[in-house]
């Protein structure tokens, strides 16, 4: 590092972190299974019976496919034109399979791993790992006490095996297939992704967290994760991704569904550095009942396009929502993101804070949407979405949306966009920043008041990224 | 150590400051008075690189060096602070990160401990009377007129500069900031042998910081040379009689 940032705990080291490893390096792996490329039913039949999946995951996979082909692409938000539907392969099985041990991972993935930190966030005593490679998760682990206290952390494919009673009654309630087509080409083809499920009155205490990766060139990533929170549950859910470059478009389209129940607590962070030129296309939701409480923690660094507004419905007396996000729109990107709100019930309450940047003919838009249903009386929402544009090539969009049908309710919205100013660049270069350390000062200071709220590791990771793009953006 | 000769300053093709000689010493308090407009402020954005004011004849050395092609950066790290008249915010950026990475570029490969550091912040903080809790919040964010001229002063102590230069200080003070803050500046200029280029409209600050040097200007060139008694007399007749 250049120089610090923060002000970190001398503990919150980036130690491991390999400066010289760019993760554009397309690692060698070989794979048992490629298919075809382009989508049927045979494929989607290929992809049920090598998993071996019992016969009602089969019809809501092959039922999920009629509405994807029903279904238009949507036409607002990002260019998804230039996505050769037909030239993705739709499932990819690594010749390795689940690994119980971290030793028995082969060297080109662990190699991966370790370059992107996953080791070194299983030292720091994070609860457990889930990464996931392509399509089948090769490297997985649980600490023994939260299987003590009944907390379940698997792939959903071990789900599937294993429970697929919690599976089938949760499984596409809270996004159904046919609420958008992507959420529908998910349910068709989905493979991978996590499976959390928290009994009544466990706080798991520490946090869960996931690695994703797509490894292959036009590999379509379609994993699939499901959270349930029961009553008084407490989880905190951390997902990161990072992937290496490839020279034609790739796909993710994942669904997260997330379930919290009466008084439950759920946190879902993301740090989403995506090759530039993924398409990231995610389905995020949550159904938040009685006092539950849902909070979304997204940053968006990487993709060339991202749509992403995950969502709550806060269906019970007392639910809160909250987002908090960040976006980072650099040279060829679009980050079309926000979060959505929806408030059934009496007072519930919500918060939006999103910040964007954009540089070097970046586009940031933030769009967003909060509902407040008739009933939902003394519901209360606060929309905070800040934007900094650092050129004259760059643009930010702000598309909010109220939909207010009730008249006993509170709803804030705030909106700014600035520019780093060269006032504010020679203020701190007359302490002796350089000006490139005083840009990315001014931008590290925006972001703060997100930055603050994501834990410790992910917010130096997420700093980090930020700073290697406006240096990168520099030269 | 400063030494300006016969500078030239265009603002957007206004001549702004029209050959202005001025030298200061090691441990000398230099103070340059003149009415609104003169081009004081001008002159201090100039010394400390604004590229916006662009010298197009004369020349401004520091220590022996010409000035002409450093950046601001450059300079501050030469030793030269301006504490502004208006301070800019920054959100999200406290008073300590911003100065830790200021130390580490200063120091180049040396360690700058981070606890040192907060102990160093909070020590001044209490010295010039500064509310912990400015500390925590984002620089000059929300802070009061008094409040934001300590902050520069705090930000000098820790840095410090060889040559201090104060815009305008004196605006927006009370009696016991202004004390408080001249007396931080004489303590630097006796311990630590610093400059000091004092700018300023009003004569109040004299009360507290005794100059060794007086010039006036006027209409970008500076009108009049002498010591402390130019301050009484302005005091007594006002910047008619400079002429």
């Amino acid at each position: 590092m250049r120089y610090a940032k923060k002000d970190l705990k001398p503990e919150a080291k980036l130690g491991d972190f390999d400066e010289s490893y760019t993760l554009n390096k397309v690692d060698d792996i070989e794979y048992s299974y490629k298919g075809k490329r382009g989508l049927d039913e045979k494929v989607i039949r290929d992809i049920s019976a090598m998993k071996g999946e019992p016969d009602w995951m089969l019809e809501k996979r092959l039922a999920a496919y009629k509405i994807y082909l029903s279904k238009p692409s949507p036409s607002w938000g990002g260019d998804i034109s230039s996505i050769h539907f037909e030239d993705i392969y739709y499932y990819l099985k690594p010749a390795v399979t689940e690994q119980k041990s971290w030793d028995d991972v082969p060297f080109s993935v662990k190699e991966t791993f370790e370059k992107i930190g996953v080791p070194q966030a299983e030292r720091e005593m994070l609860a457990g790992v889930k990464g996931q490679y392509d399509s089948e998760v090769v490297y997985g682990s649980l600490k023994k006490v939260l299987s003590e206290k009944g907390v379940l952390f698997l792939s959903m494919d071990e789900a599937l095996k294993f429970y697929p009673e919690i599976v089938k009654k949760y499984f596409g309630t809270i996004v159904p297939a046919g609420d958008n087509k992507l959420a529908a080409l998910n349910t068709a083809v989905w493979s991978g992704g996590s499976f959390v499920y928290v009994p009544a009155g466990v706080d798991v205490g520490l946090p869960l967290q996931a690695y994703f990766r797509i490894n292959s060139e036009s590999a379509g990533q379609f994993e699939r994760t499901l959270i349930i929170a029961e009553e008084g549950a407490k989880v905190h859910y951390i997902e990161g991704c990072s992937a290496p470059s490839f020279s034609s478009a790739s796909l993710h389209a994942a669904v997260v569904e997330v379930i919290v129940k009466k008084k439950a607590r759920v946190a879902y962070t993301t740090v989403q550095n995506w090759y530039k030129n993924i398409y990231n296309l995610v389905t995020k939701r949550a159904w938040v009942e009685e006092k539950g409480e849902m909070r979304w923690v997204d940053g968006n660094l990487g993709s060339a396009l991202t749509m992403k507004y995950p969502s709550c419905v806060l269906a019970g007396e007392g639910a809160k929502g909250e987002m908090l996000s960040i976006a980072w729109a650099g040279k060829d990107q679009h980050q079309d993101t926000g979060a959505k709100m929806i408030h059934l019930a009496p007072n519930t309450t919500s918060q939006i804070i999103s910040k964007s940047i954009s540089k070097n003919g970046g586009r940031a838009t933030y769009r967003g949407m909060v509902q407040i249903n008739k009933g939902a009386v003394g519901a209360r929402s606060k929309v905070v979405c800040d934007a900094l544009i650092l050129d004259d090539l760059s643009r930010s969009d702000t598309y909010p949306l109220n939909k207010i049908f009730e008249e006993d309710v509170i709803l804030e919205h705030e909106a700014v966009v600035s520019r780093v100013s060269e006032e504010q660049l020679l203020y701190l270069m007359s302490r002796g920043l350089p000006e490139h350390e005083a840009e990315a000062m001014v931008v590290n200071g925006f972001l703060e008041p997100v930055m603050k709220e994501v834990p410790m590791e992910y917010a130096v990771e997420m700093n980090r990224l930020v700073n290697l793009e406006m240096e990168g953006s520099v030269g | 150590m400063l030494t300006i000769k016969n500078l030239k300053v265009k603002v957007e093709g206004k001549e702004i400051l029209k050959g202005v000689n001025l030298s200061l010493n090691e441990g000398e308090i230099f103070v340059l008075m003149g009415p609104n407009g003169s081009g004081k402020s001008s002159l201090a954005s100039t010394v400390i690189g604004n590229p916006i004011y662009e010298v197009y004849d004369g020349v401004i050395s520091f220590e022996g060096q010409d000035m002409q092609l450093m950046t601001p950066d450059e300079r501050a790290n030469k030793g030269i602070y301006l504490a502004f008249q208006h301070p800019v915010a920054i959100p999200g950026v406290t008073v300590r990160e911003m100065l830790l990475t200021a130390l580490r570029i200063k120091n180049k490969d040396k360690v700058v401990s981070a606890l040192d550091l907060k102990k160093t912040v909070e020590r001044e903080a209490e010295k010039l009377s500064l509310s912990p809790e400015l500390l925590g919040r984002g620089l000059n964010e929300g802070f009061s007129g008094g409040e934001k001229k300590k902050m520069e002063i705090l930000q000098m102590r820790v840095l410090k500069p060889k040559l201090l230069i104060m815009d305008e200080i004196d605006s927006g003070l009370d009696i016991d900031a202004m004390a408080t803050i001249a007396r931080s500046v004489a303590e630097m200029v006796k311990e630590e042998k610093m400059s000091v280029l004092v700018i300023t409209h009003y004569q109040r600050v004299l009360n507290y910081l005794n100059p060794d040097k007086v010039a006036v200007m006027k209409d970008g060139v500076i009108v009049e040379r002498g010591g402390k008694e130019i301050v009484d007399r302005l005091e007594k007749n006002g910047y008619q009689l400079a002429e």
